[in-house]
């Protein structure tokens, strides 16, 4: 929970990972791109205010005790939700599995939601993981990055037919929210890896599950703010769009949120921190107190507190079923966090 | 016919070769985004020039995209003799620079892993590049009281002459739309017809959300590759205001 001005915010921190890039867990002969991987991760890091900035080798390998320290001592965050990244392709125990998540969780009841992952090139093999998994976390969302090597394989898509058997069964088992991460590459490479046509296929195939995705489709946020206005149960995953833009890039993080705000709208935009790439702490103080700089902004749709409850913990709450204690929810009239209903451009009195 | 060896090419033509290739994606020139890290050319007029990316990661078709065009450029400048054209710190360095330098193509350099070659992607970003002038064009029009429906009815040379109208229009050429200051100011850029009164609002948000999107991913890019390379790239200028 977080205190601003008599206004209290309920925290869900819906993208984060507990990650081991240590060279003790480099795949021989592929040292090149588990470097390469984790120094790109904290270059991100340097985008935040120098303050938060870890050494190399803090970052790539952070403890249980600085988690739990920077995401809810220092953090205000009241639930965090693991997303899991394998890439066991590069790192040798998996660079952050839903296992090593999962153990964590376990020591700290109340704290965490586990969420799972699946590949659809894993075959029957991986549906029984993915079966095992949901039952094992107890996992309502799932993390899908799609860039993700797999022996000659430099990535896959949505649209792809196994990609649907595995969203079908995900569904059977329970599965509600699915996390989509766009990375730089799939097959084939020709194709523009950060297209997020696929993810609008899906949503339209499978109504019933929520599309979250990841960084507002950065690169990419003019086609993923297009197709949301068409797809009601796409979300905006805020990660890497406070934690890159806001301190670093201020006028662009306030003509990103205006165009997100304007096409996507306040009840469909979730905050992640992608802790261990930033600490929640400065995001959450300085988004809430945001808002656009100057007059050059006015055609954007307004920021009011509470469009900053609804994106920093409510509109996740409702995705995942967290009860929200009685005194952090927002009055009737303030519209309704995580509405999947209203795919349209939500001003449409906004003047181009 | 023979050359004298040395002093051939200045090395300022082997920049400004370079500052006509562009990033695919960012749609602006690799030197003033930063990636040039070195440009030199020897006494015997092989020019090389050593490229740079903000990230280990950054996507291999537009990297390739951006080395090839570099050679073809460095390669016809006048008196160039040869082209070392190389990028650095990628993960698919050694597959894009021997691809190119075996002048073999995309799909030829990823052997299995790419289907086609990369002019369509190319194309694609060409139009969000068309949709991002657009707005740089149209905004201080309607700024400045200019109504949708008077843009409707604009043509190109309606529009006061500046940077950003010829960089639109060269876009449009390029995907072999018409671009002469008699023709439309806003066409649907991918079938080149003109945008109608009704259908204005809008292709006009989506021009300013596509040139928001692609301007907030060059300034991301910027920083990243700041925080990669302390050092100053050929050519390279800070962000528009």
């Amino acid at each position: 929970m977080y205190e601003k001005n008599g206004e209290k915010y309920f925290i869900v921190d819906s993208h984060m990972h507990f990650w081991d890039a240590s060279p003790a867990n480099w795949v021989a002969g592929h040292e090149n791109y588990a470097k390469g991987w984790i120094e790109c991760f904290h270059a991100y890091q340097g985008l935040g205010p120098p303050e938060t900035h870890w050494s190399i080798e803090h970052f790539q390998k952070y403890s249980e005790q600085d988690l739990m320290k920077d995401v809810f001592e220092d953090g205000y965050v009241d639930i965090a939700i693991f997303q899991p990244t394998y890439l066991t392709e590069w790192y040798s125990e998996g660079f952050n599995t839903t296992e090593r998540n999962g153990a964590l969780a376990e020591k700290h009841p109340g704290k965490f939601i586990v969420n799972t992952r699946f590949d659809p090139r894993d075959g029957d093999a991986g549906l029984k993981e993915l079966e095992d998994n949901v039952a094992r976390w107890g996992s309502r969302g799932v993390k899908l990055y799609t860039a993700e090597w797999k022996d000659g394989s430099r990535g896959w898509t949505l649209k792809d037919p196994e990609a649907y058997r595995y969203l079908a069964r995900a569904q059977e088992l329970g599965i509600k929210n699915v996390h989509v991460h766009k990375g730089p590459t799939i097959w084939p490479l020709d194709k523009d890896a950060f297209d997020v046509a696929d993810v609008d296929h899906a949503a339209t195939d499978f109504p019933d599950l929520n599309f979250i995705v990841e960084h507002v489709g950065l690169p990419r946020i003019e086609d993923f703010c297009f197709m949301a206005t068409q797809e009601p149960n796409v979300y905006a995953g805020l990660s890497v769009v406070i934690g890159g833009l806001m301190h670093a890039r201020p006028k662009f993080f306030a003509k990103v949120m205006g165009e997100l705000l304007f096409w996507v709208g306040e009840d469909k935009m979730t905050f992640g921190s992608d802790y261990g790439i930033w600490e929640p702490k400065w995001q959450i103080e300085g988004f809430v107190d945001w808002d656009y700089p100057n007059d050059e902004f006015s055609d954007y749709p307004r920021v009011t507190t509470a469009t900053k409850k609804k994106i920093l913990g409510l509109n996740a709450a409702k995705l995942y079923d967290i009860e929200v204690p009685e005194e952090l929810r927002l009055p009737a009239e303030a519209g309704t966090p995580g509405a999947g209903d209203d795919a349209q451009l939500v001003d449409d009195g906004a003047r181009v | 016919m023979t050359r004298t060896v040395g002093a051939v090419v200045d090395v300022g033509a082997v920049l400004a070769a370079l500052g006509t290739v562009r990033d695919p994606e960012l749609d602006e020139p690799v030197t003033t985004l930063g990636f040039v890290s070195s440009c030199t050319v020897s006494p015997d007029g092989v020019a090389q020039v050593r490229l740079r990316l903000p990230t280990y990661f950054c996507a291999p078709n537009f990297a390739f995209l951006m080395v090839a065009d570099a050679y073809d450029a460095v390669a016809a400048v006048e008196g160039v003799r040869g082209a070392d054209v190389v990028l650095e710190d990628h993960f698919a360095s050694d597959a894009i620079n021997a691809g190119v330098a075996a002048r073999a193509g995309f799909v030829a350099s990823f052997d299995g892993l790419a289907a086609a070659e990369l002019d369509e992607l190319r194309a694609d970003f060409v139009r969000k590049a068309v949709m991002a002038g657009s707005d740089r064009v149209c905004r201080p029009l309607l700024a400045a009281g200019r109504t949708p429906d008077e843009l409707a009815g604009m043509t190109l040379g309606d529009v006061p002459a500046s940077a950003d109208r010829e960089r639109l229009r060269a876009r449009l050429a390029e995907l072999g739309l018409p671009a002469g200051l008699g023709d439309p100011l806003l066409v649907d850029p991918r079938t080149g017809e003109a945008v109608g009164v009704e259908a204005l609002p809008l292709h006009l948000r989506r021009a300013r959300l596509t040139r928001v999107g692609a301007e907030a991913n060059s300034s991301m890019c910027r920083g990243m590759l700041r925080e990669r390379y302390p050092t100053r790239g050929h050519g390279q200028t800070e962000e528009h205001p």
